[in-house]
């Protein structure tokens, strides 16, 4: 199945990542040949086979609910980009009603 | 003693136990090695110099009060630096993590300094684990210490070129998809995958969460499944960690094959594998059978399907994985006039070729129109890929082939071309899709001089029966020549 630059934008989009003009033009050849090597995936997955998401059977694991030794707050902070009062810091994300 | 660097890991610990030389003495030896013959190798990302000393120093401690020493106190370790260590770099490989500071130490950290193993440096790999052959590291390649203008592998191919050049005896790695076991073929070392859920991933940056395993690499299979030893059992802060004891791995080593049940999987020996490889998985196969083991052909058909399931599941889970490095916990950050600009120019800039390629193929794949057609699929694959494993084991106890269908290649050779990279992988990714457990154990060199794998798989935690079939392979083999870097 061929990839369109279309849906190279849109999955970029998605997946928040600016592509500049050459990379559009690349992945969208490189995505087209990795996936027309996995359809061929398709012809063996048949309706009857149930889909494994993991190889080990655990289920619902859970430990008691106690509070443990949890990672300090300035130590926390100590990798961020930016942080401010505690907090990590973003650029705005609402904008204050003028 | 200046060849301490010579030196396998159960052997220096019996060197420093005895009190003959100090643990400090084997650091500084191994740290020597590695400032001589790095600029060549490029295996080391960040030397850990005062860290090595330091743990050397309490091994020292710890022998002159007369306190008990682990089986491998005192011994140097190269660890892949994509396990998180409190206060020292660890950048997965990536820009994008290229000032990280861990606040905290990943659980098979604590249990190598509980060990009293010494790390003596965070080894090179592909970004975030992603890729064959170290090309992907952002901080440029690492060398196969056979042949400098070739690979070692990949992605754990700093640990593995480590351990190859004398580093370190031990190194530490990660296996996703054969990230442990073809580097160490392609460097003629010992490499395992061990059982998905034997070692704990709590620390362990990420990739494909239902697939990552961390794991041993190292010079005698001896060493190998003591460091397993070291490192494996259950953690409670990862829920994927089986809720057990680990399997005794080293008691049993000395056990021989006679009895063993060994499929030879017959498709990994046909002709898209390099003719000196299969040559000498076939002789292995017969050296296993001369020891006493029953050897006989095993067809796997759907393990074809495999490595296109792989493609799709592992990027996948990658995709969600890698969604953290947005610009705001940790990592670099580059300004955007609002949030959503500010994460896509950081991951723009932040990721390389490989991990983009593969966080769009994963945010594809499981897209709204396409999960059922690619992910879904994928998975029942796996399903199947489990039930040919289950109905060969009613046969088998092991199966076995060649790690990978060719000796380390040429540094840029296969760059452009995304699936011949892939296809490195080709005979250890069915082993990650089961969960299951496999071992690289070097059987010689191939017409072409470098060196060969051949790859023991066992179903979920036959660990010490792969162990024990190594080593006896190994023992009849004998010592094999060191690569031009030791002369």
């Amino acid at each position: 199945m061929a990839i369109s630059d279309e849906q190279v934008l849109h999955v970029a989009r998605l997946a928040r990542l600016s592509l500049t003009d050459d990379e559009v033009g690349k992945f969208a050849r490189q995505l087209s040949s990795i996936l027309e090597h996995a359809e061929r995936v398709m012809a063996l997955a048949s309706e009857d086979v149930p889909p494994t998401s993991t190889a080990i059977p655990l289920v619902n694991v859970v430990r008691p609910d106690v509070v443990g030794e949890c990672l300090p707050h300035d130590k926390a902070l100590s990798t961020a980009p930016e942080s401010e009062q505690g907090r990590f810091k973003v650029p705005r994300i609402i904008e204050e009603p003028r | 003693m200046n060849d301490l660097w010579r030196m396998d890991g159960a052997t220096l610990a019996a060197t420093i136990a005895s009190g003959e030389v100090t643990a400090l003495e084997v650091a500084d030896a191994h740290l020597a090695r590695i400032e001589a013959t790095d600029p060549d190798v490029h295996a080391m990302l960040t030397v850990t110099a005062d860290y090595a000393r330091a743990q050397a120093g309490r091994v020292d401690a710890a022998r002159a009060a007369g306190e008990p020493l682990g089986p491998l106190a005192g011994v140097p370790l190269a660890l892949k630096d994509v396990l998180c260590t409190d206060g020292i770099r660890t950048t997965a490989g990536s820009k994008i993590l290229g000032d990280y500071v861990p606040p905290y130490d990943a659980t098979v950290v604590q249990r190598l300094a509980v060990a009293g193993v010494v790390t003596v440096g965070k080894a090179n790999m592909d970004e975030f684990a992603m890729g064959s052959s170290t090309e992907n590291s952002a901080f440029g390649p690492s060398r196969n210490p056979w042949d400098l203008a070739r690979v070692p592998g990949g992605s754990s191919g700093g640990s593995a070129a480590a351990v190859a050049a004398g580093q370190a005896p031990l190194g530490i790695g990660s296996d996703t998809g054969g990230s442990i076991r073809q580097p160490a073929a392609l460097c003629g070392v010992v490499g395992v995958k061990p059982t998905y859920g034997l070692v704990s991933r709590y620390g362990l940056i990420a990739f494909a969460s239902s697939l990552d395993q961390v794991g041993p690499f190292a010079r005698t299979v001896r060493d190998a499944a003591m460091l397993l030893q070291s490192i494996a059992g259950h953690d409670p802060r990862d829920s994927t960690s089986v809720p057990a004891d680990a399997p005794d791995m080293v008691s049993g080593l000395n056990e021989g094959v006679k009895g063993l049940r060994i499929g030879v999987w017959t498709e990994s020996l046909g002709d898209g594998t390099q003719p000196g490889v299969r040559d000498r998985v076939r002789e292995a196969a017969d050296r296993l059978a001369g020891l006493g083991a029953s050897i006989d052909d095993v067809v796997l058909p759907s393990f074809e399907y495999a490595l296109s399931a792989y493609y799709l599941i592992a990027p996948a889970e990658c995709s969600s994985n890698l969604a953290r490095y947005d610009g705001v916990r940790y990592g670099m950050r580059t300004e955007g006039r609002d949030v959503v600009e500010m994460n896509s120019r950081t991951r723009a800039g932040g990721f390389g070729d490989e991990v983009k390629r593969r966080v769009m193929l994963g945010t594809y794949a499981l897209s709204a129109g396409y999960y059922d057609a690619y992910y879904g699929k994928a998975q029942k694959v796996r399903t199947l890929v489990i039930r040919e494993f289950e109905k060969a084991y009613e046969r088998f106890d092991l199966i076995l082939s060649p790690t990978s269908p060719t000796t380390a290649f040429k540094i840029g050779e296969r760059t452009d071309d995304p699936i011949a990279m892939y296809l490195a992988d080709l005979f250890t990714i069915p082993t990650n899709l089961a969960g299951a457990c496999g071992i690289s154990v070097p059987c010689g060199l191939a017409e072409d001089g470098l060196p060969v794998g051949l790859q023991l798989m066992g179903p979920p935690m036959a660990e010490p029966l792969m162990f024990r079939a190594a080593a006896a392979f190994e023992a009849d083999r004998g010592p094999l020549p060191d690569p031009p870097l030791w002369t």
